[in-house]
Formats: structure tokens, C-alpha cells, sequence
């Protein structure tokens, strides 16, 4: 049996609306907003486009034998990120890895006062998490939408995309990792008349830092999921290599892109997450 | 002088305290109005004061409202009615501002579970007031080091808190109250959580440096023991309200109701009972600058004992018997400096009964009370000793034990 048709209510008319007052509203605002992402955005794609690669190279291995602790690890990750190189694919890798530098840069600078806020006001909290649980469930392609809308083509909204889909974990463990901390440490803090901020800033976060940490971790892992698709608005990078191979039926190509891709996740899951659970301990 | 004075303190936990504390006020239970309006009682009705100086245990089973009431003294939880001055200020009508200055001056924390800064080393966590109140960084270490070295942690500062034994985190927790030179010391169960050997070690360092820092404390307790021994004076809860305060002996020996005689019940009173109460008065006394063996002799014969404490400007020299007495009489001395026995026993006033009979025993002459400055409060026979004893623990059957006072086996310490 035909559903019928007069049962209807006309759903996307309204949603195009509002999106056209958004626009005509806040046009200058998103304009403004959108320029100056793309010149952070820039300059650290310059930057790492200008950082020799050896140089690259080696701090990954040093850092890696550092924080995981063997020399053999240091190794390794040197090597992924040198194959990198020898694939070709040194270029489009940096873009990449500039997209989610600046992705995880802004995601932290807006996830951790939120989850601040979040834990500091159980209200904020019934507020933001149905949104974040709302955000987790939504296959992460629908965020280039509006990310299309406000910004057009391009890096800008890429980077928009990636940093709604990207910064949930964030907020999510900030907010966890300090109502964490125990009562009867932040009642000794009120007992010595210490004010919100130093509870905040001599105990709570430092407290809260390995599980902060484990949220940098999930965040800057989701940011280098996002990219491929990001790319489908324009993003160029390794996910652009990947879409190009897709619709190109080029198996070869797209193997090595998705090779790179996972060889990055690798090296930077393998150091943010020593990192977070290193300072657990 | 008085330093901190609670009047009518109520706290009662829930949105609508009013009908609680009507219901309070008409003589309902704490159960019963938790069953009708589903508000707890933590505090009903307390008065009382704090001296400048002075321990004051607050006592009482779990769940009586103690740490409800040491929290409204620093506000930490908010009182429902009733004023807490302290230094002259009404605590509960200052602003949030205010108060947390009120704290950083006025209040030193120890905590049950000693919460420590678990990420600050043990000198970090001592000198934390002070960063609070922006003491620059020399200053606050220094004081903080004076602080551990005073609770004997010299050595350690580096350390962080879970490298140290459950005894050892508290004292961190006792320096970082200390560190403050604050001049009152809210501890809430301080020792509760420490084993009974290195809790006993605790209250002896408490009192060793209360003699020091001479700071107002007031000091949470569930333990009698504890409380008798720390506490210069002691308040009794039960249910919020105050059921009786007073000294240890007060309450020991006058208990107000059942409740606290039974609280109170299975006490040793010979640790209870001080040197104070069983000292007699001394009948009689020598002058060392005045008195001759002759004198001195007289005193006794006069006072039918057969030695006599002698004294100097005010202060206990030592003793003479009435043997000595004689023979230097004999011989013709005037005075009484060669046959003065300079090695006596002498005990504080607050010394507990049960050290005094090992001392009875061994010593030939009395016991001797002194206070601090020296000078003579009394005097402990043996006999004096047991006739209080047995009078204070059995009221009815008074001073039976008097016949028998010289035989102290049958008492057992
Ligand atoms: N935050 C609170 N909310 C509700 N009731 C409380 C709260 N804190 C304490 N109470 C109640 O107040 C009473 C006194 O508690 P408390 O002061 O902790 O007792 P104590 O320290 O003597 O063991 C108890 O009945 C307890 O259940
Ligand atoms: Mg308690």
C-alpha cells in the first residue's frame, strides 16, 4: 500500500530556508571565520611542505623511541614514514598530516573548554551530551553538508568537517577525566580557599591529564579518519589520491595512497597514545 | 579567650529544610523525619565554644554529625541555621570572596582519608595553601620544609603521596595544614584510618606539638580513647544534637544520660583519672632560705608526716626526712641544703592514674604534682590514690578500698 502523499511535511523546504537565513544573517561572519581557518590552515601546510623531510624523519624516530621506549620502535615508525617518500606520495602525505594538525589543534582549543564547562555545571552537561552522542551516531559524510554550505569547496570546510567530527572524544574525556577526580581532593582544595580556577588549573586538570590525553588520542585518530572523506569537498592530500584511484578503478594507486594513510594512523596512534598512557602511570 | 563560638547551629540535608526543622524543634526523631519529609538531620541545635588553644574533641558514633558540624565551622558545607563566630566574625554571613580568604588565614585541614594532592610531591602538597594565597615560591617551600620537618618527614619531601605509608601520608596531610600557620586546626578523624600502634604514635606527636604550636583544634573522633586523650574538653553528639560536653572526667564520671554512659562504659578510668584529681593537698612545707633542720622537723611532728617537701622562690627543690632532720639537727647545721634529697619524683598535673603506680611503687617518698612553672599542686601517697579510684568507678560502694590502699595488686592497671 502507496503511503499517502498528502501525509507530508515538506522538511527539506524548511531546512534550505533556514540555511538561507543562516547565510544571508551571518554570510560575513562565516566569510570572516572561513578566511581566518585558511590562513592557520596554510601556514602550517607551508610549514610542513618547508620541513625537510629527513628532519621529519629523524623527530619521528627520536620522539618514537622516546616515548615508546625502544629503540626498535623508533625504527619502525622512521621507516613507515620514510616509505611514504619512496611511494611518491611524500607531497600529498604532508598536506594530510597538515589537515589533521590543524584539525587536532582547533578541536583541542574548542573540546577542552567545553569539556571544562561540561564538568563544571551538571546542566552544561544535560545540554552537550545528547548533542555528542547525537554527533557520534552520524555517519561522518553528513557533516560535509553544512560544511559545504557555510564554506564552499575547498580546504576550509574540510577542515570544518573534520574538526565536528573529530572533536567529541575530546570533550567527551575532558568532561569525564575531571569529574573523575575525587571529591575529597577538590574538598580539600575549597578547605585551603582555593578559587574555581586554581581547582581548575592546581588540580583538576592535572588530574585529569592522562584521560585528556586518551581523548587527544581518540580525537587526532578520528581527524586522520575524516580525511578521505573529507577530500570529497576538496581537500587535497592522500585522501583525494584514494578518491581519484576509486573512481578511476586504478587498484595500484589506491593501494598505495590507502597504505600511506594507514602508515600515518599507525605512527601518530602509536605516539599519542604511549603519551596518554605514559603519564598514567 | 574564646575562639570559636557555635550557637544554634542546624544542618539539615534536602531543598526544603523549613518542615524539618519544625519537626526537629517539635521533638521528632532524626528517623522519623527522614521517613516523613525524606530530609536528613547532620546537625540540630548546637551551641558551644572553642578556647584559644585548646583541643576540643567532638565525639560521637558514625553517622552522629561530626564532620556535618567541623564542615560548617569552615563552611565547607553550608549551614541551614545558627551563627558560627569565629575571632569575632559571624562565619556564615560572609561572601564567597571573604570566605575563602577566612580560610586561607584562619583554617588548616586533616582529612579522615588524608586527601592528598595525588600528583604533588610531598613538599608541593604542604606548600599548597600557601601557593594559593600567592606566597612566592622560596617563602612557601621554606615554610613548607619547617612544616614536614615538625611532623618528622625531613627527607622526603620529594617523594610523591602513594610511595608513603598510610601514617606517613598523614602527617603530609597534618604539614600541609600546618604549613599554613593558620591558627585553628579542623581535623576530622585524623588518625580513624591509621593502624592502633602508629595511631597512638600520632596522638603523642599531636601533643607534642600542640605544645608548640598551641593552635585551637578541633579535633573529630568516633574513639573514647582517642578523645579522653587528646581532648581538653569534649563534646558528645548523637543524632545532630549535643547530648553532653565538659572535660573527659566531667563526662566519665557525671554521664549526662544513658546514651553517653554507654558510650562511656568500659573505659579504664585509671587512664582517665589524672594526677590532678588524686593529689592531696601537701599539709605542710619547708623553706630552703628560711627553714633549719629544726624548723623543718617541727613542720612534720606538726603535720604527723615523717618528710616534707622543701621549696625556693616559689619553686620545688626537693625533700627532707624527718631522719635527716635529726641527725643534721644533732650535728648542728642551720640549714637544710646538705640533707636535701633533690631526686624526686614529680609528675604533671594531667599525668593519667595508671602511670602513677608503677611510680608509687618504686619511689620511698610521695609523688610530687608539678605544674609547668614549677611550682607545688600536690601530693600522691598510695592510699590517696586508690580511695579516689575506687570512689570515682564505683559512686555507691565509695571508700572500701580504703582499708586495703596499701595493697595495689588488687587494682588491675
Ligand atoms: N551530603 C549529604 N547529604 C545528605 N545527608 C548527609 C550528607 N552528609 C551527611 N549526611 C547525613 O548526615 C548525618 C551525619 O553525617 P556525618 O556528619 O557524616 O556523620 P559522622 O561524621 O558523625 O559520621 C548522617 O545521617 C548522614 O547520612
Ligand atoms: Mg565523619
Amino acid at each position: 500500500m502507496k503511503f499517502p502523499e498528502n501525509i507530508n511535511i515538506p522538511l527539506d523546504v524548511w531546512v534550505d530556508r533556514a540555511m538561507d537565513w543562516v547565510l544571508n544573517t551571518f554570510g560575513g561572519f562565516f566569510d570572516a571565520l572561513g578566511t581566518l581557518i585558511l590562513y592557520f590552515m596554510l601556514y602550517i601546510e607551508k610549514f610542513f611542505l618547508w620541513l625537510p623531510w629527513p628532519v621529519l624523519i629523524l623527530g619521528v624516530g627520536i620522539l618514537s623511541w622516546r616515548v615508546l621506549g625502544s629503540w626498535w620502535s623508533g625504527v619502525s615508525m622512521a621507516a613507515m614514514l620514510f616509505f611514504i617518500g619512496v611511494l611518491g606520495l611524500w607531497e600529498l602525505g604532508m598536506m594530510t598530516l597538515s589537515l589533521v594538525v590543524a584539525s587536532v589543534i582547533i578541536s583541542l582549543a574548542i573540546g577542552i573548554p567545553l569539556g571544562i564547562a561540561m564538568a563544571s555545571s551538571n546542566r552544561m552537561q544535560g545540554i552537550i551530551k545528547p548533542l555528542l552522542d547525537g554527533m557520534q551516531t552520524m555517519p561522518s559524510f553528513v557533516y560535509l553538508i553544512p560544511a559545504l554550505m557555510l564554506f564552499g569547496l575547498g580546504k576550509v570546510p574540510a577542515l570544518f568537517a573534520t574538526i565536528i567530527y573529530a572533536v567529541p572524544p575530546v570533550i567527551r574525556l575532558t568532561n569525564v577525566g575531571i569529574r573523575e577526580v575525587s571529591a575529597s581532593v577538590i574538598e580539600a582544595a575549597h578547605a585551603f580557599g582555593s578559587s574555581y580556577w586554581q581547582i581548575l588549573f592546581k588540580v583538576q586538570l592535572p588530574l585529569a591529564r592522562p584521560t585528556i590525553l586518551v581523548g587527544v588520542n581518540q580525537t587526532t585518530m578520528m581527524a586522520l579518519a575524516m580525511v578521505v572523506i573529507a577530500s570529497m569537498i576538496g581537500a587535497k592530500g592522500l585522501g583525494l589520491e584514494v578518491l581519484l584511484a576509486i573512481n578511476r578503478i586504478e587498484v595500484g594507486r589506491g593501494f598505495e595512497a590507502g597504505l600511506c594513510i594507514v602508515f600515518m594512523a599507525i605512527i601518530i596512534d602509536r605516539i599519542t597514545f604511549a603519551m596518554a598512557s605514559e603519564k598514567k602511570q | 579567650m574564646e575562639k570559636i563560638i557555635i550557637e544554634g547551629l542546624y544542618k539539615i540535608f534536602g531543598p526544603h529544610p523549613e518542615k524539618a526543622m519544625r519537626m526537629l524543634n517539635d521533638g521528632h526523631s532524626k528517623d522519623d523525619i527522614m521517613e516523613k519529609t525524606r530530609h536528613g538531620v547532620g546537625v540540630a541545635d548546637a551551641s558551644f565554644v572553642v578556647n584559644a588553644g585548646e583541643i576540643l574533641v567532638v565525639m560521637g558514633l558514625s553517622g552522629s554529625g561530626k564532620s556535618t558540624l567541623v564542615r560548617c565551622i569552615n563552611r565547607l558545607i553550608e549551614p541551614t541555621a545558627g551563627k558560627v563566630i569565629v575571632n569575632g566574625e559571624d562565619v556564615t554571613r560572609i561572601g564567597k570572596k571573604e570566605l575563602r580568604h577566612f580560610r586561607q588565614k584562619h583554617f588548616g585541614m586533616v582529612f579522615q582519608n588524608f586527601a592528598l594532592f595525588p600528583h604533588r610531591s610531598v613538599v608541593r602538597n604542604a606548600e599548597y595553601g600557601l601557593e594559593i594565597q600567592g606566597v612566592d615560591t622560596t617563602k612557601r617551600r621554606e615554610a613548607a620544609m619547617q612544616a614536614l620537618e615538625q611532623v618528622g618527614l625531613k627527607g622526603w619531601e620529594e617523594s610523591m603521596p602513594d610511595q608513603l605509608s598510610g601514617g606517613m601520608q598523614q602527617r603530609v596531610g597534618l604539614a600541609r595544614a600546618l604549613a599554613l600557620d593558620a591558627d585553628i586546626m579542623l581535623m576530622d578523624e585524623a588518625f580513624s584510618a591509621l593502624d592502633p600502634l602508629i595511631r597512638r604514635d600520632m596522638q603523642d606527636e599531636l601533643i607534642d606539638l600542640q605544645e608548640k604550636v598551641q593552635k585551637t583544634i578541633v579535633f573529630i573522633s568516633h574513639d573514647l580513647d582517642e578523645a579522653i586523650k587528646l581532648g581538653d574538653r569534649i563534646v558528645l553528639m548523637k543524632d545532630g544534637f549535643i547530648v553532653q560536653q565538659g572535660t573527659a572526667e566531667e563526662i566519665l564520671t557525671n554521664p549526662a544520660n544513658d546514651y553517653v554512659a554507654r558510650f562511656v562504659e568500659g573505659v579504664d578510668m585509671s587512664k582517665v583519672i589524672t594526677a590532678e584529681t588524686v593529689m592531696k593537698k601537701y599539709e605542710a612545707m619547708a623553706y630552703l632560705s628560711t627553714d633549719g633542720p629544726k624548723a623543718a622537723l617541727r613542720k612534720m611532728e606538726k603535720a604527723g608526716i615523717s618528710s616534707i617537701f622543701v621549696r625556693k622562690s616559689g619553686k620545688l627543690k626537693g625533700i627532707v626526712t624527718a631522719r635527716a632532720c635529726r641527725a643534721a639537727a644533732d650535728r648542728g647545721e642551720k640549714n637544710l641544703a646538705a640533707i636535701l634529697d633533690t631526686d624526686i619524683q614529680t609528675v604533671a598535673p594531667d599525668t593519667p592514674a595508671n602511670e602513677l603506680f608503677p611510680l608509687l611503687a618504686e619511689e620511698p617518698h610521695p609523688v610530687a604534682v608539678v605544674a609547668e612553672d614549677g611550682h607545688l599542686k600536690g601530693v600522691i601517697v598510695a592510699g590517696s590514690l586508690l580511695a579516689k579510684l575506687s570512689e570515682v568507678t564505683n559512686p555507691e560502694n565509695g571508700s572500701d578500698l580504703d582499708a586495703e590502699a596499701d595493697s595495689e595488686s588488687k587494682i588491675t592497671v
